[in-house]
Parts: structure tokens; C-alpha cells; sequence
């Protein structure tokens, strides 16, 4: 009868999955909730991650389509603390700057409020300025009106008024044709603007012809933000000319600035936020990590006889780990799974509801499931080598 | 088969449950291990089923010195060579009988499908071709133990170690449990039984008493000497 003994084959991938997923079937309430834990750590930073690359895209889509070459002279503080002008030539010296393509300008006009209608106490003008407007100013800023018309060359000298998209929601117009007081004057409104991302001044502005403005409020002609645009390559270079341009005579009076940056630097500050959440994210992970192996813990202590059982089956050791890490491994996988889908659900619907593009990036996702696993493992560890050592005669006495 | 020789088990506390056991076990034979709880059977049957070693002595097993195994050695033996039957059954609950049985010969590294063709075999062997695809749950207690030793004997082990296996049963289940343990035997398995009920033992070819954690009798040699004295 003595023969020498063969040891038997490794168990396939196969067996090995199907014991470690024994305890997954006979709870599957306990295996739920202990990868939920998992799900939403996974969740919460696939949908930062996704959320932030949406809003990214969303900015380069903005920014590619408004352009990045547009720059903004504004007249900054005197050398003694008042508000400077900017001479009435500069939007003539500007446009003689080689490398600029396009110049437009705005006026403020600082004595003139809007109000909806006369009875509107003076004191309530609602943070809405009005502006005398050069015609091109809405194609260089990039600006796009919503309803109306926009100014042309017949409306230029004439009581009319667009309106910023802010102005006009607080000034409670919702179509043109109406009117408004500015200054003393009523104008007709003819259009009303969208929003213009690179120039947020115009959204709460009324914009009057240069004319009309000078007609019927007295303005004196100053020019006070002057937009250009460039060729992108030179855009550095007009950057540093202009301040010496607009005012030769005091350029430090002069404040340019880039509007694209702007928005760029907005997107920057809200990435140290992200970086806050995906911190926040991890945490969560690290709870359902803990989770997992409490879950663990408790289910070798409760299937000691199945342990024992196994050994006296022909299971050595190092199979009874194997079992126990293969179960940890899968229910953090489960988690992973769960919580990639439901992390790239948030940032789809999220983003819709944004209107920005959908990106989930694949490295977050791949980094998601992988980190489950280290999870799943190191869980799944220390049980798993409790569970080997578990003596089976010790193990087959508890029932 | 089995071979213990001034085997001696001592549990960390100082409680002796085996004292100098010598015993032998012919290959074929169906052995009844009698004696009351806390005589140390509890103990025989784990160094029999290699499930715990020895503090002195040695034992060997189908020719193998367990003290000198490893577990994968251990574990291997085990897989190949025994199959063991509980009391209280060891069946996965809400696991289908024929998966159940089937775990049998999970670490002997057989592939799914053969393990299920093996399992449907032994479960017609004893019986309850029938219940394949029933839960545990859903036999009664007598069926329980009888898809247990269909798990034990799936591998085709050249012994079968019974722990109490008609303990929990009514007496009609009980004896269907042991005309099939017979039945086993009279095909070539050596079987030991460990029980306390002496009716049982009784009905074996050899009993071998226990108390104190030593071997009071061992009735073949009775039947060799009544032999002799009748010559």
C-alpha cells in the first residue's frame, strides 16, 4: 500500500476564485456593505478627478475658442493715490503698435446710472455701470449677443442700449424694445448679451454708442479699458509695450492685463481644492479598507469549523491564505468596480448638467481599481494568515 | 495502514490525553475505537487523521512518518489518502450536495467538472443520486451524514476515520449510516469508528477500548485467545 506521496497540482485560478467568493455567497448582505465602504472612496475621487478634468476641458474648449491673444489696458492709481486716465489718443497709438491686429475701446461713464424705470430711488443703480462702446468691441472681446441686435452704425448716435446679461437679469428686462433711465435719458434696449468670459465687465454694463453717449449724457471722451488682440507669437511683446504706449507719459498708470490668464489662474486655485477632496477621497478609502478587514477578521473567527473542515479536506496552509486573500482581494475589487462606475456616473452627470465635455480619465480609473487591490491585500493580510495558522483540530472542536 | 507506536500526547496545560499508545491497524480492516469522553479517543482520531502531531512516539500512516511531514506533505496525505466523517457533518450551507461533495476532491487537484461527475458518483453510491442539487438544509440528518461520507470517500481514500458519525442521528438513520460504513468496508476501505456507544462497537470486527488516555482492551486479541483456548 506505501507509495510516495504526490503532491496534488496547484488549484486553478478558477477554484481559487470560486472558494474565495464562499463567503460572498453565503453573506452577500455583509460583502455589500463592506465594499460600499470601498465603493465610496473609489467614488468620491473618480468624481474629483473627473470633475476637475471636465472643468479643464471645458476651460481649454473656452479658452480655444475665445483665444488667449487678447489683452486689457485699464488706467491703474497715480503716483499719489488717484485714479488715473488714460489719455484720449491711446486707442490710435495703440492700434499703431505693429504686431496688434485688432483695438477696441470702452468709456466709463461715471456719472450716469441705469435704472429700470424713474420711480427707482437713486441710491439702488444695482453694481450696473454704463459704458460708451466702440462697435467692434463685442468681436474683439469675443462677446456674443443673446437676444436683439447689436449696436451698428444708425443705433450708434441714438438713445440705444445693449445690455450685459447681469444688467439686464437685475434690471428684470427679458427682451428688447424696453426701456431704461440712463443719466437723465431714456434709451431703448436692443439687445442683451451673453455672458462674455473674457471681459465680465461688459456682463454688467449698458453699452451706448460713442456718440449717443457724448449727445445725451455730456460725456467727455475717455477711453477707460482698451481691448487688442495679436498675433498669439507676439502677444508677449505687446504686452510689454502697451502700458509705454497708452500713457507715454506715466506707463506705470497703466495696468495690463491678460484676461485668458485670468480664467487659467481661477482653474489653478481650483485645483488646490481638488487636491483637498481627492485627500478626502482617500480617507474614505482608507475607512473602507478598514472595513474590509474588520469584515475579514470577523469572518475567520465565525467560519473556524469551514477552516478546519478545508484541512481535513487536504487543504495546506498556504491554500487557507489563499482563500482568505482572495476573498479581501474580491470584495475590494467589488468596491473598486462599484465605485469607479458610480464616480464616473457623478462626474457624466455633473458635467451634463455644466454643459461641460465628459472626461473621466483612464488613469484615474485604473489608479482606482489598483489602489482597491493594494487595499483588498493588505486587508486581507493579516486574517488571511490568521486563518492558516488556525490549528485544525482546534478549528473542528468549536462546533 | 496504521501504526502508532508509544505514541504520547501531551496539551500545553499539562493534561496528558494520550499515554504510551501502541497500536496497529491492518490495511482493510473495521475498527471501532470505544470510550467514554475524556478517554482520549478525540485525540486518537486527530493523530490517525494527521490533524495534530504527536509529543512523543510516532505514528505512521499508509507507510508515511507523520512527524516527518510537512504540511504540504501532510496536506497531500490528507487529499489522497483520508477521508474523514464528523458528528455534527461540516456541510456548506446553501451550497448544492453535489458542490458540497464535490469540495472533496477540491485539494487533490482535480479540475470542476470531473470533481462534479466524481461527486454525482459517490452521491448514487450512498444513495442520494436524487438530491444532487438540494441544499444541506433541505435533507434530514441521516441524509446530511450520508452526503458527509460521500464528500469522504469521493478521493477513493484508503482510510475512513468516523468521529461519533451516527451521534447526532436517530436510530434508523444511524444504521442506515452504518450499514453504508460496512458496506465501505467490505469494498476495501479501512475504516476506523470512533463513538462512545457500545452497541456500535459491538457490531465491529474489532473494538479497541479506551479510558485514561490508554488502550484498556483490544478485543481481537480476545478473540485470538478464546481461539486458542478452545484448541
Amino acid at each position: 500500500m506505501t507509495s510516495t506521496l504526490q503532491r496534488p497540482p496547484r488549484m486553478s485560478a478558477r477554484d481559487v476564485l470560486r472558494v474565495g467568493a464562499v463567503g460572498l455567497r453565503t453573506r452577500p448582505m455583509r460583502a455589500f456593505l463592506s465594499s460600499l465602504g470601498i465603493a465610496i472612496g473609489i467614488a468620491a475621487m473618480a468624481a474629483v478627478v473627473g470633475i476637475s478634468s471636465s472643468s479643464q476641458a471645458d476651460l481649454d474648449r473656452t479658452l480655444s475658442a475665445l483665444g488667449t491673444n487678447l489683452l486689457t489696458a485699464t488706467p491703474g492709481n497715480t503716483l499719489t493715490g488717484e485714479q488715473a486716465k488714460l489719455p484720449v489718443e491711446s486707442e490710435d497709438m495703440v492700434g499703431r503698435i505693429e504686431a496688434v491686429q485688432e483695438v477696441s475701446a470702452l468709456g466709463h461713464i461715471s456719472e450716469a446710472k441705469v435704472y429700470r424705470t424713474d420711480k427707482v430711488p437713486e441710491e439702488q443703480t444695482n453694481g450696473i455701470s454704463a459704458y460708451a462702446t466702440r462697435l467692434d468691441v463685442l468681436s474683439v472681446t469675443g462677446g456674443e449677443i443673446g437676444r436683439g441686435s447689436w449696436l451698428n452704425k444708425a443705433t450708434d448716435d441714438y438713445p440705444a442700449t445693449v445690455l450685459g446679461s447681469v444688467a439686464a437679469e437685475r434690471l428684470g428686462v427679458r427682451e428688447p424694445g424696453v426701456h431704461v433711465l440712463i443719466g437723465n435719458t431714456w434709451f431703448t434696449v436692443v439687445g442683451i448679451l451673453d455672458e462674455v468670459p473674457l471681459a465680465t465687465e461688459l456682463d454688467t454694463a449698458a453699452l451706448l454708442g460713442w456718440p449717443a453717449a457724448q449727445t445725451y449724457l455730456n460725456w467727455e471722451p475717455h477711453p477707460s479699458t482698451i481691448y487688442t488682440r495679436s498675433a498669439d507669437a507676439h502677444v508677449h511683446t505687446v504686452r510689454d509695450l502697451l502700458g509705454a504706449t497708452v500713457n507715454p507719459e506715466a506707463p506705470n498708470e497703466v495696468e495690463v492685463s491678460r484676461p485668458s490668464d485670468a480664467l487659467a489662474a481661477k482653474q489653478a486655485a481650483g485645483e488646490v481644492f481638488t487636491g483637498l477632496l481627492l485627500g478626502l477621497g482617500a480617507v474614505a478609502l482608507l475607512v473602507g479598507g478598514v472595513g474590509v478587514a474588520n469584515t475579514m477578521v470577523i469572518s475567520v473567527l465565525e467560519r473556524r469549523s469551514e477552516i478546519g473542515l478545508r484541512r481535513s479536506l487536504g487543504a495546506t496552509r498556504g491554500q487557507i491564505r489563499t482563500q482568505f486573500l482572495a476573498e479581501s482581494l474580491l470584495l475590494a475589487a467589488l468596491g473598486g468596480a462599484g465605485g469607479v462606475l458610480l464616480g464616473a456616473l457623478v462626474t457624466a452627470g455633473y458635467s451634463a448638467y455644466q454643459m461641460w465635455p465628459i472626461v473621466v480619465p483612464a488613469w484615474a480609473l485604473a489608479g482606482g481599481l489598483g489602489s482597491t487591490l493594494v487595499i483588498g491585500a493588505i486587508a486581507g493580510l493579516y486574517p488571511a494568515i490568521r486563518a492558516s495558522r488556525l490549528s485544525p483540530t482546534e478549528a473542528l472542536a468549536t462546533t | 495502514m496504521i501504526s502508532l507506536t508509544n505514541v504520547k500526547k501531551v496539551y500545553a496545560g499539562g493534561v496528558t490525553a494520550l499515554n504510551n499508545v501502541s497500536l496497529h491497524i491492518d490495511p482493510g480492516e473495521l475498527v471501532g475505537i470505544v470510550g467514554p469522553s475524556g478517554s482520549g479517543k478525540s485525540t486518537m482520531l486527530n493523530m490517525l487523521g494527521t490533524l495534530d502531531q504527536p509529543s512523543s512516539g510516532s505514528v505512521r500512516i499508509d507507510g508515511h512518518d507523520v512527524g516527518g511531514l510537512s504540511d504540504t506533505k501532510l496536506a497531500a496525505l490528507r487529499a489522497t489518502r483520508i477521508g474523514f466523517v464528523f458528528q455534527h457533518f461540516h456541510l456548506a450551507a446553501g451550497v448544492a450536495v453535489v458542490d458540497n461533495v464535490a469540495d472533496g476532491l477540491l485539494y487533490a487537484g482535480i479540475r470542476l467538472g470531473e470533481r462534479r461527475e466524481r461527486a454525482a458518483k459517490a452521491l448514487e453510491r450512498v444513495g442520494l443520486g436524487h438530491r444532487m442539487n438540494h441544499r444541506p438544509h433541505e435533507l434530514s440528518g441521516g441524509e446530511r451524514q450520508r452526503v458527509a461520507i460521500a464528500r469522504a470517500v469521493t478521493g477513493n481514500p484508503s482510510l475512513l476515520l468516523a468521529d461519533e458519525p451516527t451521534g447526532a442521528l436517530d436510530s434508523t438513520s444511524g444504521a442506515t449510516v452504518m450499514r453504508l460504513l460496512r458496506e465501505l468496508h467490505e469494498m476495501g476501505t479501512t475504516v476506523v469508528i470512533i463513538t462512545h456507544d457500545g452497541d456500535i462497537a459491538k457490531s465491529l470486527d474489532r473494538q479497541v477500548h479506551m479510558r485514561d488516555g490508554g488502550i484498556t482492551r483490544d478485543s481481537t486479541r480476545e478473540h485470538a485467545l478464546i481461539a486458542e483456548a478452545r484448541r
